[in-house]
């Protein structure tokens, strides 16, 4: 089996076969990666370009690994050395980038669509690393690999996603999916940064931690964005700790062998505490890890879906 | 010259003609009408009338062109109300000369120019330069609309009077409400001295901030943030509550939403003096359009749902919906090739009001002379020009029609330079196939 499109643009237009055969492949690749020489020649010649038109650490260095490990030569291209600020439209950079020879294009963008626009109008690969607040397709297919992982089969879990729900391209991505594979998903947050929309997508909404976190396998806080702090979404950070953060008082609802997630970078103290960031049932740094992984299987796929 | 046009069907709503007759033009006036179902009018009978001592000087002059219209329908040449023209400072987009071109071949006969140009049309010098490059240049006839505040800042009045005596028709901050209530107060009051209308573009841009769709759903599925119809709601309560407060003639620019149809509706019912505009895509397509992050879907306000696009056809049939505008907002193309929220709003639409809005009669919302009304005679009388008739005396605008003439919209064959639509492609009926202003004839078939 192959992916159907040469782009990632999103969960939202992958089959659920099509993430199976990623979190598949990435379980290969994660063989590779618990081995000593952790490369493989798989797209040796072949040429990868990270756009970054967003500030970001752990998904550029996670993405540019997993670039390596293929054997991909590999080029960075962060907003503030690129002629974006010399006024350039993302069209005139992305043709830029091709003609360089870029056989992928990692997409970091803050306009939701940028990687659509970008997939109309180039021929490499576009792969979507988080685009405005549309999806993040990479962080919910490692989330999901991590929750299969950790608990087995998704079907029948639930799973609360935690936090800025309106902002965040993380949960958007995580509800396309894990609806697709059957889990019951709540989201909780306050009504400010809870869509009412958001139950037609098939989730639960809640605006107390109490009853949404309750019997929860799984816990996926998110990152509380601190510009978004004095927008009115809550009066303060304080407040807001004291009503949506999670502490193991919090988690003390959930299921006994639930797990937890962030997709980081965390703001202790705001939405999580220490003791659950760094406990037992943290899975986060592990996220991380499967991040390289689940990067690797969506780049050696594109390369076949392009033939 | 002298034209003769024949055997149309006639259809002039402020008169009440309807019916099938000839329309006789000389001197660029009207001379006479004549049709079956009404009662024949000549210039004999009419106050109106224009001398006709020129007639015969010349052979040139008593030439008579005689256009065949049988199975055509004849209408007073269109008003659009609301139009960008983007001249002066954004040439690039669309100029006086290319935005009338638009309109003739769109059937229109004259076209009301949005102020929000560079330098902004808030004095009398900007207003002159319009309307001078509109004679030189237009091939239509073009009335300014002159800006409320100064800049479009909402801060202090423009100088209406002097601009109204210049020739603005009407005054609006179309694109930047004015989002002061008392500012808006004072205009509502100020304009009555020289009974002009206030077009408010109805937004409150707090709710709205950042917004680039209509807010729902789809908005949430796209990542895209949303305009709530509240927030144009709230804005049309508000600038009702103001008519009703000042006794000022009060405008509605673009209706978009139910709610917004329901507040006019109920404003008119309790005799508040207040008119109210929509445009074609807000009658013909829904939010659906920005699917695929469509840029040339994008326009403020946005395209809403179903039940709106019901509400305002049930709004235009009823009468509270007096005017069908366009709205025509060209854009260069880069700037619509660009990232959705960065991406301007707006649609070119004046070469696809007319078979847009003529679906409404296909459909059975209205009846013929009801579209031509809200097209002609009804904008005519909310901003007060002699135009949008067929009177005896008045400017020979006249638009012949063809509703049976099917065609396919091809951006690339626009006049405008704003080839941003969301119907490019779209299979429509009916089209203007000959315009006439002022007595000269553009053939666009």
């Amino acid at each position: 089996m192959k992916l159907f499109s040469k782009d990632l643009l999103g969960i939202k237009e992958l089959t659920k076969d099509e993430i199976i055969l990623i979190l598949d492949t990435a379980s290969g690749f994660k063989d590779v990666l618990k081995r000593d020489i952790k490369k493989v020649p798989a797209l040796r010649g072949k040429t990868a370009v990270n756009l970054f038109f967003e500030p970001s650490t752990r998904t550029r260095t996670s993405f540019e690994l997993a670039e390596k490990r293929l054997s991909l030569d590999v080029l960075n291209l962060a907003v503030t050395t690129s002629s974006v600020v010399k006024g350039e439209s993302l069209i005139d950079t992305a043709l830029n980038v091709q003609a360089l020879g870029a056989d992928f294009m990692i997409i970091r963008h803050s306009s939701s669509g940028a990687p659509h626009l970008l997939s109309k109008n180039i021929n490499a690969s576009v792969i979507n690393a988080g685009d405005g607040v549309n999806e993040h397709p990479t962080q919910a297919l490692l989330d999901a690999f991590t929750i299969k992982e950790k608990l087995g089969e998704i079907e029948g879990l639930r799973i609360a996603i935690v936090g800025d729900i309106l902002h965040s391209r993380v949960a958007k991505s995580n509800i396309y999916l894990l609806t697709k594979f059957g889990a019951e998903v709540r989201l909780i947050g306050p009504p400010t940064l809870v869509p009412q929309e958001s139950e037609s997508l098939g989730v639960k909404v809640f605006h107390d931690m109490d009853s949404g976190l309750r019997d929860v396998n799984v816990v996926m806080m998110l990152r509380i964005q601190m510009e978004r702090q004095g927008k009115g979404f809550f009066p303060s950070t304080l407040e807001y700790f004291r009503y949506w953060g999670l502490t193991a008082e919090r988690l003390s609802v959930a299921d006994d062998n639930a797990i937890v997630m962030h997709p980081g970078p965390m703001n202790r103290g705001i939405e999580i505490s220490s003791e659950i960031a760094d406990g037992p049932r943290s899975v986060i740094l592990e996220q991380v890890t499967n991040g390289i992984a689940i990067r690797m299987a969506v780049l050696y796929l594109l390369a076949g879906a392009r033939g | 010259m002298r034209i003769l046009i024949k055997n149309g069907y006639i259809i002039d709503p402020s008169q009440g003609i309807d019916g099938v007759g000839d329309v006789l033009i000389e001197d660029e006036k009207i001379s006479e009408v004549r049709s079956q179902k009404s009662e024949v009018r000549s210039q004999k009978e009419n106050k109106l009338k224009t001398p006709n001592s020129r007639l015969g000087e010349s052979p040139k002059e008593t030439e008579l062109r005689t256009i065949e219209a049988k199975s055509m329908y004849v209408f007073p040449g269109l008003i659009d109300m609301h139009t960008h023209l983007r001249e002066p400072g954004f040439e690039y987009k669309e100029t006086i000369k290319t935005g009338t071109m638009a309109a003739v071949r769109g059937g229109f006969t004259t076209v009301c120019a949005m102020p929000n140009t560079n330098p902004v049309n808030d004095n009398s010098s900007v207003t002159d330069l319009i309307i001078r490059k509109a004679i030189q240049e237009g091939a239509c006839t073009v009335y300014p609309i002159g800006a409320i505040t100064k800049g479009q800042k909402g801060e202090e009045l423009a100088e209406m009077g002097i601009m109204h005596a210049e020739g603005c028709v009407a005054f609006s901050d179309d694109g930047s409400p004015v989002m002061n209530s008392l500012v808006m107060r004072r205009a509502l009051e100020y304009s009555r001295t020289f009974n002009v209308p206030i077009i408010s573009h109805c937004e409150d841009m707090h709710l709205s901030e950042g917004g680039v769709m209509n807010e729902g759903l789809l908005s949430l599925t796209l990542g895209l943030r949303g305009i709530p119809s509240e927030a144009e709601e709230v804005m049309v309560a508000r600038d009702i509550a103001l008519a009703r407060l000042t006794n000022g003639r009060l405008h509605i620019a673009h209706v978009s939403t139910e709610g917004s149809v329901r507040l006019v509706r109920q404003a008119k019912e309790m005799g508040i003096n207040v008119t109210a505009e929509t445009c074609p895509h807000y009658f013909s397509i829904t939010e659906d359009a920005v699917k695929g992050y469509n840029t040339n879907a994008k326009v403020n306000p946005p395209l809403r749902t179903q039940k709106d696009i019901d509400a305002i056809k049930q709004g235009l049939k009823d009468g509270t919906i007096d005017v069908i505008a366009t709205d025509h907002a060209p854009h260069h193309r880069d700037e619509k090739l660009r990232e959705f929220d960065q991406a301007p709003s707006g649609i070119s639409g004046l070469e696809t009001a007319l078979s847009l809005s003529l679906r409404l009669v296909y459909e059975g919302v209205l009846t013929m002379a009801q579209f031509v009304e809200k097209m002609t005679a009804n904008p005519a009388r909310i901003l007060r020009l002699d135009k949008g008739t067929l009177k005896v005396g008045s400017d020979a605008d006249v638009v012949i029609i063809d509703i049976n003439k099917e065609f396919k919209v091809e951006t690339e064959k626009f006049s405008s330079k704003g080839k941003n639509t969301p119907f490019d492609g779209w299979n429509l009926k009916g089209m203007a196939v000959m315009t006439i202003c002022k007595g000269k004839i553009y053939d666009i078939s």
